[in-house]
């Protein structure tokens, strides 16, 4: 998007009472339009780019560093690598990313940034506290002393379907599995997604027609039926597009205290 | 103060009212309230509360939740809020420990945070005596308050959801612009997040974090953080029309005072120690600097602190 098409989607943010924006692509830094949309977007919020951090020149970095001095909010990068070496990473990401985004990493470190580091977690949940010794180990490598790292559920859709063979049949959330569950973690229940074809659901479900829910912010309001696999995931794991600092573990609403 | 005998509803969140000026003097003047969450268990913190408030003259204290977690012996802090019979918003720590919750619900993600926060959470839960569990799941979730005409809503993560993380540097004016009309008051108080900050996201609405007395807010100080929160009454003027009762009082400003307060933290770390507690939690208490939950926090809290 250009960042004259993203102005009144702003505005239209800030009278629903925006808390924070998140920018995904594709890779957002191929859009030159990027740092500019950045500016708006710090005067009014925080914000977060979901990067490979890959196109990061330090012309580049020095720019979005005086965007963050220039905003009292935070501007967070989310640096998606996938293995802690070019071993690991690039048969999913691509030859040659793992050094790219390395170097993008320093970068963003030299100008005092703290990028999370963000990996799908292709492993056993079991062997957790083993990968991610040995990311620190190599983060240290590269100057990062005590990296904030965030690991992703799989969502087996695209490439990691093949892999992973996908979702099976009953990988859908039921009627009856919603009674009782905390839909606030779900990004459904409060962020919406705009692309140049107007305002989706979430950014997973982009490609699906039915998660195009309108032109305009406000008339995407109405709640989301999780009926796609890919909601499942979502389910299991509450908000895992949002920030650590944004998340809020599963909780009884306080009505069901009430009184009344 | 006065309780008023009923329950209001906020957006289907039921509150205690307390209209705070009900037979306070009719002169021009500032009226103090002294605001506090994340006790954490730390009871020498919480006395030395009590006495800095006592010396400051400070009309009354409210609490806002999260009493246990961090430090040692919970049925002490427990103990100590029950006797001053203060008014207490429940925080996610007591509504898990008060229904038995198998976590404490703090919204952390990483492993290690977890790690940390399951062994706290045991800890306390084991550690306070079941009539204090009764007491903490009976807390309310949230407080109206009325001071002249300023309308104040305690909450300890946000009003609509009592794990919310409302930080400093995540947190939009529009958001908070939101909540203020959302829940149809002037000023929201929360804690959750143990970091004190205030903003003015429009002009006479105010969104305040009183800070936790529980563990230094992450500065490399060893003191710990409470707010007092000034109400300016006056008398109206005639053509505010008469002013024979005290709600009809206006407030016209608002002034919100961090204040650090020293305590025996030596004591608190020693026993600490004492209780098996992890090491990784003393050193925050001695040092001032968070060594626990540090993934949660924002990029520019982050980089504020050591780890």
């Amino acid at each position: 998007m250009s960042f004259e098409q993203t102005v009144p989607y702003f505005e239209e943010a800030v009278r629903l009472g925006v808390k924070e924006f998140y920018f995904t692509g594709g890779e957002p830094f191929v859009n030159p339009d990027l740092p500019r949309i950045l500016g708006t977007a710090l005067q009014i919020g925080p914000a977060t780019v979901l990067t490979n951090a890959t196109l990061f020149s330090p012309e580049l970095v020095r720019r979005l560093a005086a965007l963050r001095d220039a905003s009292i909010y935070s501007l967070e990068f989310r640096v998606s690598i996938d293995g802690f070496s070019p071993e690991t990473n690039d048969p999913i990401r691509g030859p040659g990313t793992f050094e790219r985004a390395m170097r993008g990493v320093r970068l963003l470190l030299d100008a005092g940034f703290l990028p999370i580091i963000t990996a799908m977690r292709s492993w056993p949940i079991e062997q957790d506290a083993a990968r991610l010794e040995s990311f620190k180990t190599c983060l240290a490598r590269a100057g990062y002393q005590c990296p904030r790292i965030k690991l992703l559920p799989s969502l087996k859709i695209g490439q990691e379907a093949l892999r992973d063979h996908g979702y099976s049949q009953h990988d859908y959330v039921t009627r009856s599995m919603i009674l009782g569950y905390d839909t606030s973690q779900l990004m459904c229940s409060n962020s919406r997604i705009v692309s140049m074809r107007g305002v989706h659901v979430c950014p997973i479900l982009v490609d699906q027609p039915e998660s195009l829910l309108g032109n305009r912010l406000s008339d995407a309001k109405p709640v989301f039926v999780l009926k796609y696999q890919a909601c499942m995931t979502c389910y299991q794991y509450g908000a895992l597009c949002s920030n650590a600092s944004s998340a809020a573990s599963g909780l009884e609403k306080w009505d069901q205290h009430g009184s009344d | 103060m006065h309780r008023l005998p009923h329950q209001v509803l906020k957006n289907g969140i039921s509150m205690e009212a307390i209209e705070v000026t009900q037979g306070y003097g009719r002169q021009s003047s500032w009226y103090r309230i002294g605001l506090f969450g994340g006790a954490y268990s730390n009871y020498l913190a919480l006395e030395a509360l009590l006495d800095d408030a006592s010396r400051r003259g400070l009309s009354s204290l409210y609490c806002l939740g999260d009493l246990g977690a961090f430090g040692p012996f919970p049925n002490r802090v427990c103990q100590i809020l029950r006797d001053t019979g203060m008014p207490i918003v429940q925080g996610n720590y007591d509504n898990s420990v008060g229904n038995g919750f198998a976590d404490c619900r703090c919204g952390y993600t990483d492993p290690r945070d977890n790690y940390f926060a399951k062994l706290s959470y045991d800890y306390t839960f084991q550690n306070t005596n079941s009539e204090n569990k009764a007491w903490l799941k009976d807390l309310p979730p949230g407080l109206m308050l009325r001071i002249g005409r300023c309308r104040i809503l305690l909450c300890h993560g946000s009003p609509r959801k009592m794990n919310e993380f409302l930080w400093q540097t995540t947190t939009s004016d529009a958001f908070l612009n939101w909540l203020l009309e959302k829940y149809d008051t002037d000023v929201i108080v929360g804690t959750h997040t143990g970091l004190h900050w205030h903003r003015e996201p429009s002009p006479g609405r105010h969104f305040i974090n009183c800070g936790a007395i529980g563990r230094p807010p992450n500065d490399g100080q060893t003191t710990v953080v409470y707010t007092i929160l000034s109400v300016e009454i006056r008398e109206p003027s005639n053509s505010e029309g008469p002013s024979s009762t005290c709600s009809n009082v206006a407030a016209s400003g608002v002034k919100v005072d961090f204040l650090r307060l020293e305590y025996d933290y030596e004591r608190l770390a020693f026993e600490m120690a004492s209780e098996g507690l992890p090491e990784e939690f003393i050193e925050t208490i001695r040092t001032g600097w968070w060594t626990t939950c540090n993934e949660i926090l924002p990029a520019k809290e982050r980089a504020r602190g050591r780890y």
